[in-house]
């Protein structure tokens, strides 16, 4: 079976890819303008300044669209039905990923629903998806 | 209309045969296409000094095939609206004397893949880093995430999704050159398989095999050729995004909305003055998020407006009269269909004509929202 696609970062990348193999959702904001935004670039996309700087994200996220894939990428057989949805973080940019922790029905699958970050290793490196926050939120209270 | 001289459609023709065509390449079905515009326009390969099409082949390919020695060339590729760019850059070129008879042309193996280039994304690009990792697999996973967003915002059915599939059904029955005919209802669709929910294969357009091509002239020189001339009234083009998840918003194409503006624009023209409309249609909803990006109904009513029936036969607002990508043809980049569509309407010679349109409107999508490129065609110049 042919591996899933792993990203390759590039120089203006790699410090998202780093955020992710350290556990944290690294996205750039304009110092200009102050707007959030993904996927990273050395230019602001709403006003065009370089003045732009590295800050970790929340993680927090709603769900924004979906679908339900029954035709699989390769490396993904094993998988269908899975999800491939856009979440809107909660600063604002939105990303593409999957869903983790629930199954890939549209009962379970809620627009606007609360998702929490996790990482999973890829080859080499961490990708970010999402799974529910509130089972999130209970794991940590009983870690306390 | 802007300054400039006019500027027509002399020549519009397909490949002898779409659908599923092993025994052409990719080039061949190039070829064919080309020289079947070229006879329509009554002119000889040796009038041609203009070229434009996508790569692979791409137009010096495509030009030396032919035995065309261009003076200008266009290569843009830009996915399935390329060929109305084209159509939009050619305009230019001939006012600016750049060429005086282009041709533009399309050819894909689509389904059968016959000398096609492979095209594969480097995981280092943009969608290669955050797209592919999450398992999309070509535009039913990608083109199609917008659509329930779309649906929980305006309230957009099921039954409403597929019955864009069954209004584009009953012009196709009409049409001997489609390649699904029989009818269908929103049931049917609805009982179709799961592609990817809340897509149903039928709200999916085919893979196929084909081609066609356009001559592009001065006004000036309708006379000379054989066909009935079709006025390239007002033109537009724009993009958006090269990633589906970074559309601005997942229920309006800023691409669809820019390109229409400018086109209607130009031509000086409103809705009220359209009698025919092409939207590309690779999904069910693309057709939803055209009428609304032109203009034709407000924001969350086309759904309705096309399950009212508004669009099929009979219908106040001809739509997809060739069947669309989603019954009569789709080779991958369909736009070059849409365009033929509306020259055979405007020249009264479609399968399913529909009544006797003035003027045509042909909305192209490339990639996944990506690009668009929208055309204002007309029987008579402005």
């Amino acid at each position: 079976m042919t591996a899933k696609p792993v990203p390759v970062p590039t120089p203006e990348t790699q410090p998202f890819w780093d955020g992710c193999a350290a556990g944290e959702l690294r996205i750039q904001r304009c110092s200009d303008c102050g707007r959030p935004y993904f996927y990273p670039r050395p230019v602001c996309p709403a006003c065009g300044s370089r003045n732009v700087r590295w800050f970790t994200a929340s993680g927090r996220a709603t769900l924004y669209s979906y679908v339900i894939t029954h035709r699989p990428a390769p490396g993904f057989e094993d998988e269908v039905p899975y999800a491939i949805a856009v979440v809107q973080l909660e600063e604002g940019p939105r990303m593409m990923t999957n869903i983790v922790g629930l199954p890939a029905t549209p009962q379970a699958l809620e627009l606007d629903m609360p998702l929490q970050v996790r990482f999973e290793q890829r080859g080499e490196v961490s990708l970010p998806v999402f799974g529910p926050a509130g089972e999130l939120a209970a794991r940590d209270r009983a870690a306390r | 209309m802007s300054g400039g001289k006019g500027v027509i459609i002399a020549g519009a023709a397909e490949t002898d045969q779409i659908g599923r065509l092993p025994s052409h390449s990719a080039l061949q079905l190039h070829v064919e296409g080309a020289l079947n515009a070229v006879a329509d326009a009554g002119l000889s390969l040796r009038d041609i000094d203009g070229i434009a099409t996508v790569a692979a082949p791409g137009p010096v390919q495509v030009a030396h095939a032919l035995g065309i020695t261009p003076r200008w060339i266009d290569g843009t590729g830009v996915g399935g609206s390329s060929f109305l760019l084209h159509v939009r850059h050619a305009v230019a070129a001939i006012r600016a004397c750049y060429a005086s008879t282009i041709l533009i042309t399309h050819g894909e193996s689509g389904r059968s893949r016959v000398g096609v280039t492979p095209s594969r994304q480097a995981p280092s690009s943009p969608p290669g880093q955050f797209e592919a990792p999450y398992g999309t697999s070509g535009p039913i996973t990608t083109f199609t995430i917008p659509a329930l967003r779309y649906m929980k915002e305006y309230g957009l059915t099921h039954e409403q999704l597929a019955y864009v599939a069954v209004a584009q059904r009953r012009w196709a029955e009409r049409n001997p050159r489609a390649a699904f005919r029989g009818p269908i209802t929103v049931d049917d669709v609805l009982a179709s398989r799961m592609v990817a929910y809340p897509f149903h294969l039928l709200e999916c357009c085919l893979v196929t095999d084909g081609g066609g091509a356009l001559v592009v002239a001065a006004a000036d020189r309708a006379a000379q050729f054989p066909k009935p001339a079709v006025h390239i009234l007002g033109t537009g083009e724009s993009s958006e995004t090269p990633m589906i998840s970074q559309m601005a918003d997942f229920t309006q194409s800023q691409a669809f909305r820019r390109a229409g503006e400018a086109a209607f624009a130009e031509a000086g023209i409103t809705v009220a003055d359209v009698d025919h409309l092409m939207i590309y249609d690779a999904f069910a909803h693309v057709p939803i998020y055209g009428l609304e990006a032109l203009g034709f109904v407000g924001k969350g009513e086309a759904g309705a407006f096309i399950a009212d029936g508004n669009t099929e036969p009979g219908g106040s607002l001809p739509l997809n009269t060739n069947g669309g990508g989603l019954s009569y043809t789709h080779t991958g980049m369909y736009g070059m269909f849409a365009i033929q569509e509306g020259v055979r309407q405007l020249r009264g010679e479609a399968a399913a004509q529909a009544g006797d349109p003035q003027i045509s409107v042909v909305l192209g999508n490339g990639g996944m929202f990506a690009t668009a490129g929208v055309l204002v065609l007309g029987r008579q110049p402005r």
